[in-house]
């Protein structure tokens, strides 16, 4: 019974972690169609700028914060440079760009961060909690909580504000939403800056944990879109539910069956949801235009 | 349409060709290491470490006079990079000898190509197939993994464990090293009762852990793997409080390690490592005392950074490439391969080298020193 | 007399492989060649896949991958002759390609990119792990086809480089052939018709589902193919052979080109397997190059390079 605690609380913090990045795929996807595959690069950023921020003497929290801004500023520069200019051009061809743009990233990260493995304190200390015959790092508990809060923040802002909707309204239309007055360009932008700010602060919460350095993005970037996947592209409630299954099964199958194949187990879980909901877990229906 | 894929692509050779390097009158030296990628953590202090020390020779007057002038291409890991950049060192950049191959399979590509071309070339990866068997031009540094578990197991027997698991990262090195470890384990009246795994990039290893603390009758664990993998490792074990003795593997040996694993989580953990890392508690009249803290001081001062066993491993390389040619009297890459192969009592930061025709490492397990973290530190554990 | 468009690429393609070594400053340049036509054929696959049928694969590596393990494995296992053991390797890359492509072309987009992908990391993740059957992370080596020998024997004697260097570049122009027929044979205009319209195409009696099928079990044989080329060379096959980032690397080079055309893909590989061995000028500063010059291109020229360019030329009326 505690081991089987111990691998719940092991999925539950990956898997909250996986959530972070998926969310931040379904908020660009919702506005603009566009799966960023520069997500992970935010996460990376997040963690590596508040890094140095700390390390030149800042707050913990006010690097944190610094980070978060400039990230979500690169988000922006991200769009204007690099996505808006290719509007229409078809899937793959912004599949290629937005991987440029990680590769584009990773490379300055490269050169004004160095190569190295970079840590800061945990927020309230590294003394493990036990939880029901398990240990959780204190850290952990940030990990979800952020989660939680960011869904919940992201659920609340597009059900309940005005320009919640409008993000909304501009994916699913983007000349009607100018037809009926609604900036696209600020929303598109606002889209990036939210996205790119949610991926800095998973990497904030997380770099305590797993560490960090100039190549973390890339990995997390495959399973943040695969949890996104799995639980429907475009709906927060399947970022969140997507990113901690995948976690779940990751640390159920290491610690039950292989720690081997952990991610290959997931991998196939994936593909069989896919194969019986196509539009995964939580997906809308669409009806394609002939 | 088809006039300008043919301007296209011969237009691409044709920028190939431009940036081709002119030749030179200088000892023209390559190498090829992971720089970027999965392997950097090794690759970049080796990198830094080479063209440090080729500065620091040509400034001192060269080799016999002569400048050497270093040729150096990242290949990020990966093998079918790294074979294409020992053919163009080779064949292209014209180089008498190669240093490189971060890793296993980079060094494992590139094997085939000096073995072919006849260049001699110096290894920096781990694993024993590279001089095992013994190919005419291909030498190495650092220890073999082999080596690096029978280090480990002497000290395990000596603290009479006979019950231990393992638990190692899925990437070459951690594979490499688990199955020489359990080859030789046996030799040591060892039994290996519990063997987990985990991806280079996990984040979180509780639940092998979990296992491997609940496994009957364990007393110790070995955890072979490098960069992220054993700092993460190292985490959980402390917070899941495993509490047994813990080893780590030579690929986390550099004081980064420390500092990510945490002073506190990291005491009492026992590792294989090299003079470099604890310079300066050596006995004066050690002979790798001056060696390895003359390093450690140029590195930490060029760099900023700590010194690591893997820039001692490029430090080693060059400097016994630099006593070939000084001791063989021509560039020529035969007559430098021999006098390599005749490396006698050569001392560096990994070790005392003597090398023969069917040595091409050199090192014995006497180079390896046993380390223990205490107090964010390292001490010699005799 | 006028000739096709597909005898004048073909022509200007073979001429190209046969009269570059002309200007070769070095024999290393033989080695940029065949990596450019081992390349060149796997994206040549892919566009048969992505450019007709309009689908996405982010998992073809792996069938690049089970091309190579297979001339590793089965001559030492089985004792077949490398040659024969990249056949083998093809017919396997095709049935694991219909066994596995039946489920996962029923997605759509994102989700089909999803399924390949994860199909990639699951062969990726096989060959690394399986080290008793496949050498684990490190690779295994592969044992001389005896090609060159063969040609001793015909009293032509060619080093390693400039052996391959032939041998890929005609194989390059044999597949460029055959995925040029395609285009215009009924396979290739169902292909065209579904990745216009899937609905449309029903409608006229394409059956789309076996027509993806084809193009993805097509596709994935060009990269087996590639995948033992690759290995007969080396003389070694490492797993990230089948790995996430060349499987991103071909859909690159396929789309960086004119995901629709052949010479444009060909291109592309062209560009992107020489410019590494361009960029190390730039030491440090490689990485965020490549992630610049990818991005621009796709850009400016969204269709792709070569058709980008053509239109370029041909002028504003074309």
């Amino acid at each position: 019974m505690p081991e089987l605690m111990q691998f719940l609380m092991s999925g539950v913090t990956v898997g909250a972690v996986y959530a972070l990045v998926a969310l931040g795929f379904t908020i660009i996807y919702n506005a603009s169609d566009v799966v960023n595959f520069a997500q992970g690069e935010f996460v990376m950023l997040g963690g590596m700028m508040t890094v140095f921020g700390y390390a030149a003497g800042l707050p913990l929290p006010v690097a944190a914060l610094v980070a978060i801004l400039a990230t979500a500023a690169i988000g922006v520069a991200l769009n204007k440079l690099a996505i808006e200019p290719a509007r229409g051009a078809p899937v793959v061809s912004l599949i290629i760009i937005t991987i440029g743009a990680s590769i584009f990233i990773r490379g300055v990260s490269q050169v004004v961060f160095g190569k190295q493995l970079h840590r800061f304190p945990a927020f309230s200390g590294d003394a493990p909690i036990p939880v029901l015959g398990a240990t959780i790092l204190p850290q952990s508990l940030w990990v979800i909580a952020g989660a939680l809060a960011i869904f919940v923040g992201l659920w609340l802002f597009f059900t309940r504000t005005l320009t919640g909707r409008a993000v909304l309204a501009t994916a699913n239309n983007r000349m009607a939403a100018q037809l009926v007055g609604i900036n696209t360009r600020y929303v598109m932008s606002l889209s990036f800056a939210l996205s790119a700010a949610i991926g800095a602060l998973a990497g904030v919460l997380v770099t305590p944990i797993t560490l960090v350095s100039y190549d973390i993005g890339i990995s997390l970037a495959l399973k943040g879109f695969a949890a996104a996947m799995l639980g429907g592209m475009g709906n927060p409630k399947g970022a969140l539910a997507g990113g901690l299954l995948l976690g779940l099964m990751e640390a159920l199958t290491a610690g039950y069956i292989s720690s081997q194949y952990k991610d290959a187990a997931a991998f196939v879980v994936i593909l069989g949801v896919l194969f019986f909901m196509p539009q995964g877990l939580f997906g809308t229906k669409t009806t394609e235009r002939v | 349409m088809r006039l300008l894929t043919a301007t296209a692509l011969a237009g691409t050779l044709a920028i190939g060709l431009g940036l081709a390097g002119p030749a030179a009158a200088d000892i023209r030296i390559g190498a090829t290491l992971s720089e970027t990628g999965p392997a950097a953590f090794l690759g970049d202090p080796e990198a830094k470490t080479l063209k440090m020390l080729v500065e620091e020779i040509n400034a001192a007057g060269g080799v016999g006079g002569e400048k050497l002038e270093l040729v150096l291409y990242d290949d990020g890991g990966d093998p079918n990079k790294a074979r294409t950049f020992a053919t163009r060192l080779i064949e292209d950049d014209e180089v008498v000898a190669i240093i490189g191959g971060t890793t296993t399979g980079t060094s494992m590509a590139i094997i085939p190509v000096v073995e072919d071309a006849e260049v001699p070339f110096i290894s920096l990866a781990g694993a024993i197939e590279i001089i095992d068997p013994v190919r005419p031009f291909t030498f190495k540094t650092p220890h073999t993994d082999r080596m690096a578990c029978a280090k480990i197991f002497e000290d395990m027997k000596e603290r009479g464990f006979t019950r231990i698991g393992l638990i190692s990262g899925s990437d070459g090195f951690g594979a490499s090293m688990r199955k020489q470890c359990l080859d030789i384990v046996g030799d040591y009246g060892i039994e290996v009762v519990a063997d987990e795994t985990y991806g280079p990039t996990d984040a979180d290893m509780t639940p092998q852990l979990t296992n491997i603390k609940g496994t009957a009758g364990i007393q110790a664990v070995l955890n072979p793997g490098f960069g992220q993998g054993p700092a993460i490792v190292t985490r959980n074990y402390s917070q899941i409080a495993v509490g047994l003795p813990f080893y780590q593997s030579h690929g986390v040996a550099s004081d980064g390690f420390i500092q990510l694993a945490g002073e506190k989580e990291a005491e009492g953990i026992r590792l294989p490592g090299t003079a470099l890392l604890v310079a300066d508690l050596l006995a004066e009249d050690d002979p790798q005392k001056p060696v390895a803290v003359a390093y450690k001081t140029a590195y930490e001062s060029a760099t900023g950074t700590p010194a690591s066993t893997f820039g001692g491993y490029a430090h080693d390389a060059l400097r016994i490439l630099v006593d070939a040619l000084g001791r063989a009297g021509s560039a020529e890459p035969q007559a430098i391969r021999d006098a390599i192969e005749a490396t006698s009592g050569f001392v560096g930061t990994t070790g005392v080298v003597t090398m023969s025709p069917e040595d091409h490492l050199g090192l014995d397990l006497s180079a390896f020193k046993m380390l223990e973290i205490r107090d964010g530190g390292w001490a010699l554990v005799d | 007399m006028r000739l096709s468009t597909k005898a004048v690429t073909l022509l200007v393609l073979s001429l190209v492989i046969a009269v570059a070594p002309l200007f070769f400053p070095s024999t290393f340049y033989y080695r940029v060649g065949s990596l450019i036509f081992i390349n060149g054929l796997a994206v040549t696959g892919l566009v048969i896949l992505i450019g007709y049928a309009g689908q996405i694969s982010l998992g073809h590596a792996g069938f690049f991958g089970i091309g190579a393990y297979a001339c590793a494995l089965a001559p030492a296992h089985l004792g077949l002759h490398p040659v024969l053991a990249a056949v083998l390797g093809a017919v396997l890359s095709g049935v694991v390609a219909y066994v596995v492509g039946k489920p996962i072309l029923r997605l759509k987009g994102y989700y089909l990119a999803v399924a390949s992908l994860g199909f990639g990391v699951l062969v990726a993740m096989v060959l690394a792990n399986e080290a008793w059957l496949t050498g684990g992370p490190d690779g295994i080596a592969v044992a001389d086809p005896g090609l060159r020998a063969l040609l001793r024997g015909f009293g032509v004697d060619l080093s390693n480089a400039q052996f391959w260097y032939g041998f890929c570049g005609l194989v390059l122009v044999l597949g460029a052939w055959l995925a040029l027929n395609l285009y215009h044979s009924p396979t290739g205009r169902a292909l065209r018709a579904l990745h216009g319209s899937e609905v449309a195409a029903r409608t006229v009696g394409v059956d789309v589902a076996r027509y993806k099928l084809n193009a993805f079990v097509i596709s994935a044989v060009y990269a087996s193919v590639a995948g033992s080329l690759l290995a007969l060379q080396n003389r070694l096959v490492t797993p990230d052979m089948a790995g996430f980032m060349h499987s991103i690397e071909m859909v690159t080079m396929t789309v960086l080109g004119g995901a629709a055309s052949v010479p444009g893909a060909i291109l592309g590989a062209a560009i992107l397997t020489a410019l590494p061995q361009v960029l190390t000028v730039f030491q440090e500063y490689e990485q965020l190059m490549l992630g610049l010059v990818m991005m621009l291109v796709m850009i400016f020229m969204r269709q792709g390079l070569l058709p980008s360019l053509a239109r370029l030329l041909r002028g504003r009326g074309g």
